[in-house]
């Protein structure tokens, strides 16, 4: 079973959130945690483990051979990313721009585009208890998150409870996090940034099939418009956790809530248990 | 020899656009006639890339000379690899910006003139960045 943590706006308490339910359940269930909030991982903060393998992640980009090249231009129609240019006399190849899809190579009638991997970040694993852990990093500099989620995900054991922490946003690397997942958690805060952005991501949720539920984080008495838009779209919210100082205080010392607060054990294992409940009956 | 000229509408007297690679039009004009073609840039739209794109197209199009508003990175970058000569910082009309061309008053620039991604949007913003940095 796929849990998938996403928010939209950023900040609200994805990370929060995820590693909570992971931690709520390590003495039940053999849990996994990704983290594939590529370009700023932080859940491993919140755990207590080492991360003792590590695995080099590339994409491959082309490399054009100008001897056999005839600069007939069909790469760079073909390329969706505009990542290769071809003039009169030469051909110039962006490779932040190329998500490695293979087309140019593929298609190129001279045999003249060969593919060299290009590094673009690392997997790295560990383990605590029950719990597996395992989180993607961007290298610095790099734009491409997909394909390094696509390479994060591979790890997932499928008898393992899996949750995985979604970057922020409804864009690609949004969309090839929560695909697979047998559920959408979408975590959101009670202000007109936040509703806007959780009604962006149940569209993306939606277009994908997902199932999805709302944790409202930080609530307290801004809450109606962020439920009036729940009980419109007719989408459960499954928890609220109030803007609370003593919340606030153990997470910026990297102490997860549950364990903080022991007495948000039993509302994470709730939580889990809708969420079961409500994958069984879909 | 052909100059290209990013501009709002396929017009000599339409503004010049200030942005290149998102510039839904190109006039391609003989400064010595005025004659033109006019261009609809279908790169204007893309998801990414769109100044690499457009500047392919412009120098397949056989332009020496491109006058713009703000030309970034990988559009000049480009442009450069074509042998393209670049001039950004230029605005009113498109018939404006080629007789100020062939007077001399244009100089080329030797840099691309804003960040990666400046025509997507808060380009007022940028644009000012552009300026000073």
């Amino acid at each position: 079973m796929i849990v998938s943590v996403a928010s939209g706006k950023g900040g609200t308490g994805k990370t929060l959130v995820a590693t909570s339910l992971a931690l709520s359940l390590d003495s039940a269930e053999e849990v996994e945690l990704l983290d594939c909030d590529v370009e700023e991982p932080n859940a491993h903060l919140f755990l207590d483990l080492k991360l003792t393998k590590s695995w080099n992640v590339c994409v491959p980009v082309p490399e054009i051979n100008e001897l056999k090249c005839t600069h007939c231009g069909k790469c760079a129609d073909v390329c969706a990313f505009n990542a290769l240019a071809v003039l009169e006399k030469k051909v110039l190849v962006f490779p932040e721009l190329c998500h490695g899809c293979g087309a140019c190579s593929y298609l190129c009638p001279e045999a003249a585009i060969v593919e060299r991997d290009r590094e673009i970040g690392v997997v790295e694993g560990g383990a605590s208890g029950n719990m597996l852990f395992f989180q993607g990093k961007l290298t610095i500099g790099e734009m491409m998150a997909p394909p390094l989620i696509k390479a994060t995900k591979k790890h997932i054991d499928k008898d393992r409870m899996v949750f995985i922490d979604v970057p922020p946003g409804t864009s690609c690397p949004v969309v090839e996090a929560i695909s697979g997942s047998d559920f959408c958690l979408l975590v959101t805060e009670p202000t007109p940034f936040g509703l806007n952005d959780l009604a962006l991501a149940v569209g993306v949720a939606r277009e994908l099939q997902i199932p999805c539920g709302v944790v409202l984080n930080r609530s307290g008495t801004e809450n109606s418009a962020v439920e009036d838009y729940c009980r419109q779209e007719d989408i459960p919210v499954l928890l609220k956790i109030p803007l609370d100082m003593e919340i606030a205080r153990a997470y910026s010392r990297g102490i997860p809530l549950v364990r903080g607060i022991p007495s948000w054990r039993e509302p994470f294992r709730q939580l889990f248990r809708d969420i079961r409940q409500r994958i069984s009956d879909n | 020899m052909k100059i290209a000229v990013s501009s709002v509408a396929p017009d000599l007297d339409a503004e010049v656009e200030p942005r290149f690679g998102r510039s839904r039009y190109f006039m391609l004009v003989d400064p010595d006639t005025l004659q033109f073609d006019s261009l609809e840039n279908s790169s204007s739209v893309a998801s990414g890339g769109a100044g690499i794109s457009t500047a392919q197209m412009i120098a397949n199009k056989g332009a020496s000379v491109v006058l713009t508003g703000n030309c970034g990175p990988n559009a000049y970058r480009t442009l450069l690899a074509a042998e393209v000569q670049v001039v950004s910082g230029v605005g009113g009309t498109v018939r404006g910006a080629v007789e100020d061309y062939k007077s001399g008053r244009l100089k080329a620039s030797a840099q691309a003139s804003v960040d990666s991604h400046f025509g997507m949007g808060g380009w007022q913003r940028h644009e000012k960045k552009g300026a000073t940095g």
